[in-house]
């Protein structure tokens, strides 16, 4: 097993972990701050048509990459007004929202079938993106960077700014933290929003950089592994980077283990694996009144202020 | 003023509704005939759907007015597809086609329900009075591709991306193996499934593998273009499948086996016009034109190309077969023995991957 051999599978491994890094991230703030959003499947896919179709129209991958994040701000602005504003039930639209990111990505996508854009690969210069040992560090796309910064600045952003604080307050007691004054819908939606702009973001990554060609869902489910993976990580921050790369070792594993002809379970097994860990660890969820969790106190509640 | 009774009004009416048929009996023209298509992904695949749509305009065009046709997409190939075949019956289609062999089932299922429109299940081995079956030869275009990749390789590796371990998929590894070592007996094939006909990333994840693996030349059976873009970075070789995709990779593109299943339709469609309809099960190939080989790679050296048309004219004047023994599989138990070919009943429900295949 040479080192080169073990490179360039940590390429591969890091091209299938990052997306669900990033949505993964977005979606910790967003719990954090007490709301539960489902839809980041939909989420993603609606910023991967919108990255890509600005891409294909702009020829300028970081207008695509502006364009898929706000993309996803926009669908999940829409989650947040039917769930701070009208009150209405998270889960549900949340899952609505899923479906809808599946209908109306594959709407858009109709006209872009078929065509194809460059690959947004690495930005650094040609001969360090493609040294045989450089490439670990340099052959990335701009996105997989991204991901690693954000997921340091929002851990440094929850846990030692006045404003992490606040949002942090406002997920574990929202009542509590609308007496002192804060806006507890302000922070809330601004978190979804956020939220939303990096499951966006992911959603690029699958129409940027690992296929730049369209093709309906793309995202394959990737996004409810991203929703496991924030209650695999226990809400923290740091954890998701172990979480995230675990996902993306033991997927990758699964090819190289097939493809060498070791077959140690049924490869049917090795497909579900990752969504059978999201439904173990979604079910977390809604124990969480048994034995201390770490999920914020808020999680799925809606915000009813007194008078 | 009449008096206007019940009796007379009534038979008024009933002369009235004498006259109808009078009148409206040259209005009646022959309807067109409906026919339905459900498919497996989009027809945007760029692959295997796109091929069955195309051959679905085929048959419009062919047929003129005769025939209107409607489709419905990325039918999971699970219990939600007997609604849907369902509600195509149920909308006046006479003549169904489903489009992959996960749709088996349910297809009979349905045919039960609707005796007298005519069900055609792609891929698929089970028949009965209103369910035919077709399929098409696809080994013989991956006896081409064996050829052309035994040839090229410079690692005496190959590699294939399966999707699920069905008897038309292992036809096509085993087409593909038998005929790189035919031309190269030192090569091995290293095969990766993924579980899914279609799934971009996962795609690209294990052209990745198996690129990692040593593998230089590497086809798929999957229907995204996504692996051939992958092979087109690392400057390697890989084929299309169900499709030309050399648009997608200039370089890496050396071929592509296309179906093309116009014919087909048409000539099914016509059987109902004509109420010759019948239950058949169909396996075309070359001969007969339902799998084309895309014209090749400008790079291609011309003597691959020249033994890859040596293949193409020996399947179609039938003085070739790549099933010809000895076959041994993988534990190397001879399954046919020298000079003998396989039969069409023994390749249908193939389960074995034969020497030289690295995986399970």
């Amino acid at each position: 097993m040479s080192i080169d051999f073990l490179i360039s599978a940590l390429v591969t491994i890091i091209g299938v972990s990052t997306p669900i890094l990033l949505a993964a991230t977005g979606e910790l703030v967003v719990e954090k701050s007490g709301v539960l959003n489902l839809g980041v499947e939909g989420m993603m896919l609606i910023g991967a048509i919108a990255g890509f179709a600005v891409t294909n129209a702009t020829f300028n991958p970081w207008a695509g990459l502006i364009c898929a994040a706000a993309a996803g701000v926009l669908a999940a602005s829409m989650f947040g007004v039917l769930v701070l504003t009208l009150g209405s039930n998270q889960v549900a639209t949340g899952l609505a929202l899923s479906i809808f990111g599946i209908g109306l990505s594959s709407l858009i996508g109709q006209a872009y079938e078929g065509t194809m854009n460059p690959p947004f690969g690495s930005i650094f210069p040609y001969e360090l993106a493609h040294h045989p040992y450089g490439k670990v560090l340099f052959g990335h796309s701009p996105l997989v960077y991204f991901a690693f910064v954000m997921v340091f600045a929002t851990s440094w952003f929850l846990n030692r700014t006045r404003a992490g604080l606040v949002l942090r307050a406002v997920g574990e007691n929202d009542l509590s933290a609308h007496s002192i004054g804060y806006s507890v819908v302000g922070v809330r939606f601004a978190a979804i929003a956020f939220g939303g702009a990096l499951a966006g973001l992911a959603g690029a990554y699958f129409s940027m950089v690992i296929t730049p060609i369209w093709a309906q869902q793309l995202t394959a489910g990737r996004g409810w592994i991203a929703l496991a993976l924030v209650v695999f990580a226990g809400w923290r921050a740091s954890r998701l980077i172990f979480g995230a790369y675990l996902f993306g070792f033991l997927m990758t594993l699964e090819l190289y283990a097939k493809a060498s002809g070791y077959h140690v379970m049924p490869s049917q097994f090795w497909a579900s694996m990752p969504y059978l860990m999201a439904v173990v660890v979604l079910a977390v969820i809604s124990a969480r009144d048994r034995g201390g969790s770490y999920a914020p106190a808020c999680l799925g509640r809606p915000f009813v202020p007194n008078g | 003023m009449s008096k206007i009774t019940r009796r007379s009004f009534v038979k008024a009416a009933a002369a009235a509704a004498a006259t109808v048929p009078v009148l409206g009996g040259r209005a009646f023209a022959a309807d067109p005939v409906k026919v339905g298509f459900i498919y497996l992904g989009p027809i945007g695949d760029a692959g295997w759907t796109w091929a069955h749509n195309k051959g679905r305009v085929e048959m419009e065009k062919a047929l003129g007015g005769k025939v209107v046709s409607s489709y419905v997409e990325n039918v999971a190939e699970d219990a939600s597809a007997v609604p849907i075949l369902r509600d195509l019956a149920k909308q006046g289609n006479k003549l169904i086609f489903t489009t992959s062999f996960g749709y088996m089932d349910q297809t009979l299922q349905v045919a039960k329900e609707f005796p007298d429109v005519m069900f055609e299940h792609a891929t698929g081995y089970k028949r009965d009075k209103n369910v035919s079956t077709y399929n098409s030869r696809f080994h013989e275009g991956r006896a081409v591709l064996g050829t052309i990749a035994g040839m090229m390789t410079k690692t005496n590796t190959i590699g294939y991306l399966g999707s699920y371990k069905v008897p038309e998929v292992v036809l096509g590894i085993n087409a593909f193996t038998l005929a790189a070592q035919a031309v190269n007996p030192k090569v091995q094939v290293k095969l990766v499934m993924i579980d899914s006909w279609f799934d971009p990333a996962k795609e690209a994840a294990a052209t990745e593998t198996l690129a990692n693996l040593g593998c230089d030349v590497i086809t798929t059976h999957t229907d995204s273009p996504a692996a051939l873009q992958v092979l087109e970075q690392k400057g390697l070789f890989g084929f299309g499948q169900g499709a030309d995709m050399s648009k997608y990779a200039p370089h890496a593109h050396l071929t592509a086996i296309e179906d093309i299943w116009g014919p087909y339709y048409t000539a099914r469609a016509q059987a109902v016009l004509d109420g010759k309809w019948a239950s058949i099960d169909t396996w075309w190939g070359m001969k007969e034109g339902t799998v084309k080989i895309s014209p090749y790679n400008a790079s291609l050296p011309k003597e691959v190309a020249a033994a890859a048309d040596k293949i193409q004219a020996g399947w179609k004047d039938g003085s070739y077969s790549v099933f010809t023994g000895p076959i041994a599989d993988q534990t190397g138990a001879e399954k046919v023995a020298k000079g003998a070919r396989m039969e069409d009943k023994d390749l249908a429900v193939i389960d074995w991957y034969v020497k030289g295949v690295q995986s399970t």
